[in-house]
């Protein structure tokens, strides 16, 4: 039935049989989204095109249609709904159109999350699997990657759902979080490909994720839950704004410096660059000019990475090295934007204990969130409603200076007595 | 919950989580593990990274659409095939890497990607791609397009992804709603609404659990009422700040308009702890029409504050860090936008935000 797709649908769409396409194309004009393959950068809707014409998916015609339509209207037309596959209740986010009686073929256009390998390392031959199994179920249109993490495959009809996620899952592939539950989580570049991690991101982040398999696929909790594993402080992963649950390496020793490095980059780039480009910008001035060099007070340092970003060569972190967990981080809805905060200063993250350890902790964690937050209350708006003190109390933590940027500043609180 | 339940289906589903990753590294990356010792930035978009060992590897990185086909992601395993021995990453930010131990294979790389359409570049201090998000495209509950918006800015902005010619490492994003998928920026497009919901009262009734939107509203603008005997809410329009979060839980509060959504600008947004601590972004200009195919109003404002950033900006200083320097009323003076009475904070903490202190600027 799909031959004679494109020349019907020009009929009964308008087409103005302008530029002799007429009955060789398969798309309908798309006049507003076409502006959008001028310019240098890669054109997503280039891309569309090229897929459309070659597979001739009356889904991908329906959805650029759609898609023009809101060009022109400058509004949306996507509505939710559920659905889902044998045995989970998310990771399937679900798209009606809200005009499919104007386009009829953009009817179902739903998304598969799925669960990319930690630190967005691939092989072709694993992509290429995705591919042919999202060509052979689905439009063949896909993210890499989505602001939850997941690859979003775009683009299926609910019928063919459960086989494409069976034949996904058959190749090590699983849907990724919705809802109120254990989200997909997001790994930097890692031990694998960075100088800077502090520790084994990426094995981590599969442990985690695998500890809370269960409440991803099958959420059950206030709200939504992110764990973000950054290798070190310079956060790649933005853990500390977009996430729950915080995993940033860091150390707690010395700077390791190597002088002989040192020496050369002050050769290369002068005494001036060491002053005005390191040691003036280090946040608590731990680093002081010192018989042409450098000194650095390792008692004054936070560990921010300035100083090893703008020397990767002379330094490198310590080597009692672990992570800080902080928690809080949200964006907008509703309170406003939320930065995550200080919860755990370090701890080892080396061995399997350190990783079982760890994820001890956060089940605490979860458990205290579940009884005490409200219904669509991430964790750090309940903390901030409760109160830390209240949190660490019900968790087991310790108090630590570093939980707070300063010790309180008004009277108002009940002392012991 | 098993709407889907398929009595004939043979695969019993392995709750695997996430693809495991080991397969995929490099044996080079599986030698040097963790074992790192610095890196370097040849040239714009390639890394040259070092091991204790004395191995190197090379990254070549890449600019996407990030909204992809299964045609542009094969034409990518082909170049990893070609020259990484079939591995490759991708950044959180949408870009594509290649990574080879050899150093030969850099040069060829990089003109089959630039013939492809490909640009190379993003890395070190330049404006790497965009964090965006669905749009729509894609979202249930967008005011304008994110994909269309990143590609007319990276248009404009395509030789300051190529080169290295900023201050320090841009990072922008795009959001669709205020609800911000696309997260804390140096600088963010994010969509502002200036009029509150309009209520679709026969669809509410139909749909809406009634205490959801009524819970979701950060400021109790929501109240119970009857309309043609049948129970919805009504919104008091003096209280209501036109947040939109009502809207997510509830698609009869219609918040979204041709005219009265608009785009607002914000600034300064850092994630990295590296010098300041990790800082919010502060709006500097709104009410930019949403104007689609190609925005020119918003990627107009974007590259005036770029333009004056490049100029400005000291070794090092994020975006955020240089306005610190500058001061709000010369960061003004420099992009040619205008402060008003709507960018002075009025939510929770707006205090904060007051110049607490006799510091004054001329
Ligand atoms: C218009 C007036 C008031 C409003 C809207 C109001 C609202 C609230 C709210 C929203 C809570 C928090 C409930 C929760 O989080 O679970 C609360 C708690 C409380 N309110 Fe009121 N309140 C009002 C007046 C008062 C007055 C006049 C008093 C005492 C003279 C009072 C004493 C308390 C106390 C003792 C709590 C419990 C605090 C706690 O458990 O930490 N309230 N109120
Ligand atoms: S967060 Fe740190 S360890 Fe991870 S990629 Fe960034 S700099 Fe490297
Ligand atoms: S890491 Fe940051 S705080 Fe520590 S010495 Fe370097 S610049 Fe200073
Ligand atoms: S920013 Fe808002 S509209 Fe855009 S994708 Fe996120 S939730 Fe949807
Ligand atoms: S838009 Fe925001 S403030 Fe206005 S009624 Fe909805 S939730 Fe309340």
């Amino acid at each position: 039935m799909e031959e004679n797709k494109g020349a019907s649908a020009c009929g009964s769409h308008g087409c103005s049989h302008s530029n002799g396409g007429c009955g060789e194309k398969f798309l309908n004009p798309t006049p507003m989204l076409d502006e959008l393959e001028k310019g240098p950068w890669p054109s997503f809707v280039s891309g569309f095109k090229t897929l459309a014409e070659r597979t001739k998916k009356p889904m991908l015609r329906g959805v650029m249609d759609q898609l023009e339509y809101s060009y022109n209207t400058k509004m949306g037309y996507w509505k939710g709904g559920l659905v889902t596959v044998d045995g989970y209740g998310a990771g399937v986010i679900t798209r009606y159109s809200m005009i499919k009686d104007k386009i009829p073929e953009a009817a179902e256009f739903h998304t598969m999350r799925i669960q990319p390998p930690p630190g967005l390392h691939y092989n072709t031959a694993m992509l290429r699997e995705l591919c042919d199994i999202w060509e052979e179920y689905g439009s063949g249109m896909l993210t890499l990657h989505g602001q939850t993490g997941d690859i979003m495959l775009q683009g299926i009809d609910e019928a063919n759902v459960q086989e494409c996620f069976d034949k996904l899952n058959e190749k090590g592939w699983d849907l990724g979080g919705a809802g109120a539950g254990m989200r997909t989580a997001v790994s930097c570049a890692g031990p694998a490909r960075c100088e800077q991690a502090c520790y084994d991101n990426l094995e981590l982040h599969l442990h985690a994720l695998r500890h809370f398999v269960g409440q991803l696929h099958r959420p059950e909790w206030n709200y939504k839950i992110k764990f973000k594993f950054s290798g070190c402080p310079n956060d790649c992963t933005n853990a500390i704004m977009r996430s729950d649950l915080a995993v940033i390496g860091t150390w707690k020793d010395a700077i390791q410096v190597d002088e002989v490095a040192v020496k050369e980059w002050i050769e290369e780039k002068g005494v001036d660059a060491l002053v005005n480009q390191v040691i003036n910008l280090c946040p608590t001035r731990a680093i002081s000019l010192e018989d042409g060099g450098m000194k650095i007070d390792t008692r004054d340092c936070v560990r921010c990475m300035h100083c090893l970003n703008a020397m990767p060569k002379a330094l490198s972190p310590g080597k009692e090295r672990g992570i800080s967990l902080l928690m809080g981080g949200k964006n907008t809805l509703k309170v406003g934007v939320n930065m995550g905060s200080l919860i755990i200063p370090f701890m080892k993250m080396e061995t399997e204990e350190d990783r079982e350890k760890f994820m001890e902790l956060v089940e605490e964690i979860i458990d205290w969130w579940d009884d005490n937050g409200l219904d669509h209350e991430r964790i750090g708006e309940t903390i901030e409603r409760v109160g830390l003190r209240q949190f660490l109390d019900g968790v087991g933590l310790d108090v630590d200076i570093n939980q707070v940027s300063r010790p309180r500043d008004n009277p108002y609180f009940k002392a012991k007595y | 919950m098993n709407i889907m339940s398929s009595p004939e289906r043979t695969w019993k589903t392995i709750e695997s989580g996430p693809h495991t990753y080991k397969e995929a590294l490099h044996p080079v990356v599986i030698n040097n593990y963790g074992k790192w010792k610095y890196h370097e930035i040849p040239r714009p978009g390639v890394l040259k990274h070092v091991g204790e060992s004395g191995d190197t590897l090379f990254t070549v990185r890449a600019g996407t659409p990030r909204q992809d086909t299964v045609d542009m992601v094969r034409q990518l395993c082909d170049i990893a095939d070609r020259y990484c021995d079939g591995h490759l990453r991708f950044t959180v930010r949408n870009n594509v890497e290649f990574l080879t131990p050899n150093g030969e294979n850099v040069e060829p790389m990089i003109r089959d990607l630039e013939a492809m359409g490909f640009p190379v570049g993003g890395a070190g201090n330049c404006v790497s791609s965009v964090s965006h998000t669905q749009g729509w495209l894609h979202c249930d509950i967008p005011a304008t397009d994110a994909s269309g918006v990143v590609k007319s800015m990276m248009d404009t902005l395509y030789n300051e992804f190529k080169h290295m010619e900023m201050p320090n490492k841009v990072r922008l994003s795009t959001s669709c709603c205020s609800i911000n998928c696309g997260g804390q920026a140096d600088i963010a497009v994010v969509v502002k609404h200036t009029r509150p919901p309009r209520i679709n009262h026969d669809h509410l009734s139909m749909i809406c659990e009634l205490p959801k939107a009524v819970a979701r509203c950060p400021v109790a603008a929501i109240r119970p009422t009857v309309v043609n005997g049948k129970r919805s809410l009504m919104v008091d329009e003096a209280k209501c700040i036109c947040c939109g979060a009502c809207f997510g839980a509830c698609p009869a509060m219609e918040i979204n308009h041709p005219e009265h959504s608009k785009f607002a600008i914000w600034v300064g947004g850092k994630n990295s702890n590296a010098r300041s601590k990790p800082s919010t972004m502060s709006i500097v200009a709104h009410n930019l029409p949403n104007n689609p195919p190609r925005w020119p109003e918003v990627t107009d404002a974007v590259g005036r504050i770029l333009t004056a950033y490049k100029a400005g900006g000291r070794p090092w200083e994020r975006v955020g860090e240089w306005i610190n320097r500058i001061g709000w009323k010369r960061f003004f003076e420099e992009t040619g936008l205008t402060f008003d009475e709507d960018m002075i904070d009025s939510y929770r903490h707006a205090r904060t935000t007051f110049n607490q202190s006799a510091h004054v600027r001329f």
